[in-house]
């Protein structure tokens, strides 16, 4: 008998329709993945489950737990579910604690009042769940405040709050979006373990299909608040017999056609020839490169140890050498806290070397005063993560993409700003219609065309990208980097990538450099890297990189 | 920890030192001659001159400057030109009356906001939310002598449980003080009490959407309890900005009031004093209230470091 049984459920808030007839369950034990886009309706199936939801939600259809109707149950009852029978893992670890409690705190808060246990006790047991994530007393004493772990060390504390108690039922909705690959599989792993112990059930959600192929004995598909397809995980994904189906797997693997830049074709080159990825470096034997980094390093001074002392500094970027041509598409993978932002931001002219040169088209540009770094200003842009945080929500497009014409030599009247930000937006495949109207009315896909329509408005040599696509659904984020190849062609522009997400580096770079503490430990050619990596650092990424071919490999061998 | 304690104390310090100066200033700018008001209209300009090299107006600024600090850090503050006593008696009376007044005050103005606040932030935009900010938007709205006169006409008129007015002095007893301190004190908090439940509740509604409030609401606490032990003492840093100025308000800020309830408090003092040109005086009384408000901002700033450890960093 299953654990969770959700049958024809349906959920409205206010008059909107969320979820339509939802089908779902969970058996001892078993690792059921819900994958869905954004907005489809999983996070929302989760709230229901707990009984979380808005106030003026209201659900229709049954769902029952462990022999008890949720949605007929009396909050006190679900209070008791909740945290003991049923834990819950949520998706971004740097805000899910309480920044003025400690650690120890606030997982002995869940045990103390489930079990009614004394404070020792409680803690006792918060110590024990504590080193069970792999958060050991001697690094990580109960008196620890969240702000002082990292995002991975948090969502281990989360989740210990979530398993304090041995429930039935975890749910985990996006446990590791916001984390790196290689916490990434580490989470994943801890899970996977947690599962086994306690026979426990485990929902995940998640919009990555690899990491729930990788994970879940069976599947269930969401579209707009509907089921599309559920099944065995290999069965699902390897026949791809909706079509939905089919397009979220496309979606995911996806690599776009790079083409060659070619001066001449301009604007019209979209049918020109194509090329494959390796054979672009080719045809830039010549001149300087466009950016020039030599012997960089960017110190921190170390954490205030008394009124007047610091602790030793602490080495963010370290010597590190490297070049980017013009044109060029180079991937800066590392894990979080390498220092590949500290590394990009100095290539930015927004932050000084402690140490060495840096060159964009042969000035230097490092320790300049911003006069002296207009033109440079000019010639580089940026895009940054979060298409929600980066505009401004109470101007209008045409201001927000027009912002960088300010670096212009000769000022733009109106009518020209508009005339360009318009053929910015026509770029990026918005329209001209799109100039009056508001950050809000627009997705996240569309946000970041925005974000790029905004970094190429002064025609730039460079875009350093940081992390650009982590933020989007599969299939937005196959649109935007095809985006972006395509953009590559036309304009020649060249990028930096930052990233810890391989298969982004794969899809668009030519070059790959692999930064672990600072240190760039390994470059060469995306293709030769990915596939056959030699460093430490650039093997654990690889390794622990969610791939959905292979995890549907090895999903088809155990499931026959 | 250390580091950022220090450093608020030497903020406080150099504040104290620039206010010690732009009081200082203003004053020598001034016009008006304490020496001849003090000797009146018919004194000739002998006896002024002689008055003023006695009482050390002709020195150089910067000596004289120094010779007000130095005393000022012995509580000397010198004698009032018009009341003719050492102005640490004046203050020293007033005093007794308006701090007293000021913390029965505050204590009743955050004993009625907190509470009200976290009732309308759990009930946000439904009924009880609403007629308890419509209550409060009163309370924001009229002045406090209006509720003064309310509470007059209401206790000590009709009621007769309190008198109307007038200070009998901590010598009469404490508990006839502390009858004529509480109408005052309940005129002072109300309008007090109704900015500071709206900014509780603002400051509870933010955080209450933060995740860590649905991180603890899925360990199975019910809403109440999380509100209490997770959402209010991170909602306390705007709630302790206000009641700091609040303090400093209601410390010198109450001269209707004083004045409504026939109360010899500080804010009297300080108005009849300029009133009068007893420059000595209003100096005296701005530099410790003054100093008042920068101790009271200090501890303000030692609070939060009590509520929020990141700002104590790695101890």
């Amino acid at each position: 008998m299953s654990l969770l049984e959700i049958e024809n459920l349906s959920l409205t808030i206010g008059n909107r329709s969320i979820l339509k007839d939802v089908d779902l369950s969970v058996a001892p034990g078993e690792v059921v993945g819900l994958v869905g886009e954004s907005g489809s309706g999983k996070s929302m199936t989760a709230m229901t489950v707990m009984q979380l939801l808005p106030f003026t939600a209201e659900a229709a259809g049954s769902v029952r737990f462990d022999g008890i109707d949720i949605l007929a149950a009396t909050e006190d009852q679900m209070c008791a579910l909740r945290g003991d029978d049923i834990g819950m893992v949520f998706q971004e670890p740097m805000t899910a604690l309480n920044p003025v409690k400690t650690i120890g705190e606030q997982v002995a808060e869940g045990i103390r009042w489930h079990t009614r246990a004394g404070r020792a006790e409680a803690e006792e047991r918060a110590r024990k769940i504590l080193d069970r994530v792999g958060l050991p007393e001697a690094k990580f004493p109960l008196t620890r405040y969240p702000h002082e772990l990292s995002g991975g060390q948090r969502q281990r504390v989360v989740i210990a709050i979530a398993c304090a108690l041995k429930p039935k039922l975890l749910i985990a909705d996006e446990p590791t979006t916001a984390l790196d690959v290689v916490l990434q599989a580490q989470i994943l792993d801890l899970l996977r373990d947690l599962v086994h112990e306690n026979n426990m059930g485990l929902l995940l959600i998640s919009h990555d299909l690899a990491v729930v192929t990788e994970m879940s004995d069976r599947i269930t598909i969401m579209r707009h608040g509907e089921v599309m397809e559920a099944g065995e995980t290999a069965q699902t994904l390897s026949g791809q017999v909706h079509p939905y189906t089919r397009q979220l797997a496309l979606a995911s693997m996806h690599v776009p056609k790079r083409r060659p830049f070619s001066p001449l074709a301009g604007e019209m080159s979209s049918n020109a020839t194509e090329g494959v990825a390796s054979e672009r470096n080719v045809d830039t034997p010549n001149k300087t490169p466009l950016v020039s980094v030599e012997n960089v390093s960017r110190l921190y001074p170390g954490r205030r140890t008394s009124f007047f002392g610091r602790g030793t500094p602490i080495h963010a970027v370290d010597d590190v050498s490297l070049d980017i041509a013009p044109a060029q598409s180079v991937a800066l993978v590392g894990r979080s806290g390498c220092g590949k932002s500290t590394l990009a931001r100095m290539i930015l002219a927004l932050d000084k070397p402690s140490a060495g040169a840096i060159r964009f088209r042969g000035e230097t540009i490092s320790h300049r005063d911003e006069a002296e770094l207009k033109p440079a200003r000019r010639n580089m842009q940026v895009v940054f993560q979060d298409p929600y945080g980066s505009f401004d929500p109470r101007q209008k497009v045409e201001k927000l993409v027009a912002e960088p014409l300010h670096l212009l030599e000769k000022k733009p009247t109106p009518a020209e700003r508009r005339e360009m930000a318009a053929h910015a937006l026509h770029e990026v495949g918005l329209g001209s219609a799109d100039l009056d109207k508001y950050p809000h009315e627009f997705s996240g896909g569309q946000r970041q065309r925005l974000s790029i329509a905004r970094a190429i408005i002064t025609r730039p040599r460079l875009i350093v990208a940081d992390e650009p696509v982590s933020a989007l659904d599969v299939s937005i984020r196959a649109q935007i980097l095809d985006l972006f190849a395509d953009l590559n062609a036309r304009l020649g522009v060249a990028y930096l990538f930052i990233t810890h997400d391989l298969t982004v580096a794969r899809a668009i770079t030519d070059e790959v450099l692999v930064m672990h503490e600072g240190r760039i430990v390994e470059r060469g050619a995306t293709k030769e890297i990915l596939d056959r990596p030699q460093s430490e650092a650039a093997k654990a990424l690889v390794a622990a990189a969610p791939d959905l071919h292979r995890a549907l490999a090895r999903k088809m061998q155990e499931q026959g | 920890m250390t580091a950022y304690l220090l450093k608020r104390v030497a903020i406080a310090f150099a504040t104290l030192v620039l206010a010690s100066v732009v009081v200082f200033a203003v004053l020598e700018i001034l016009p008006g001659d304490p020496a001849r008001l003090m000797l009146g209209m018919n004194a000739s300009a002998e006896q002024v001159e002689q008055v003023r090299t006695q009482m050390g107006l002709n020195d150089p600024l910067l000596l004289r400057y120094f010779h007000w600090i130095g005393n000022l850090a012995v509580l000397d503050f010198g004698r009032s030109y018009t009341y003719s006593v050492p102005v640490i008696d004046l203050v020293r009376e007033r005093v007794a009356v308006s701090l007293p007044l000021a913390l029965i005050a505050l204590a009743l103005s955050t004993m009625i906001a907190i509470p009200v606040g976290l009732y309308a932030a759990s009930r946000q935009g439904r009924l009880g939310d609403t007629v308890s900010m419509g209550a409060s938007q009163v309370g924001v709205a009229v002045p406090n002598f209006w509720f003064a006169l309310l509470l007059i006409y209401l206790f000590a008129v009709w009621l007769k449980w309190v008198p109307a007015g007038g200070f009998p002095g901590w010598s009469a007893g404490i508990w006839p003080a502390l009858k004529a301190l509480i109408l005052p004190a309940i005129a002072l908090a109300l309008p007090q009490a109704a900015i500071l439940a709206r900014v509780t509740r603002q400051a509870l509604i933010e955080v209450l959407s933060e995740d860590y409030i649905r991180t603890a609401r899925a360990k199975g606490m019910p809403y109440r309890t999380v509100l209490w032990r997770h959402a209010l003492r991170n909602a306390m840093i705007p709630v302790l900005t206000i009641l700091g100025l609040q303090f400093a308000f209601l410390l010198a800020g109450t001269i209707i009031i004083e004045n409504v309830f026939y109360l010899p408090g500080l804010g009297r003092l300080i108005f009849q004093a300029i009133t009068q040109r007893d420059l000595i005086v209003v100096e005296s009384v701005v530099m410790l209230l003054v100093a008042t408000v920068i101790l009271v901002n200090l501890l303000v700033d030692f609070s939060y470091a009590v509520v929020d450890p990141r700002l104590r960093g790695r101890s």
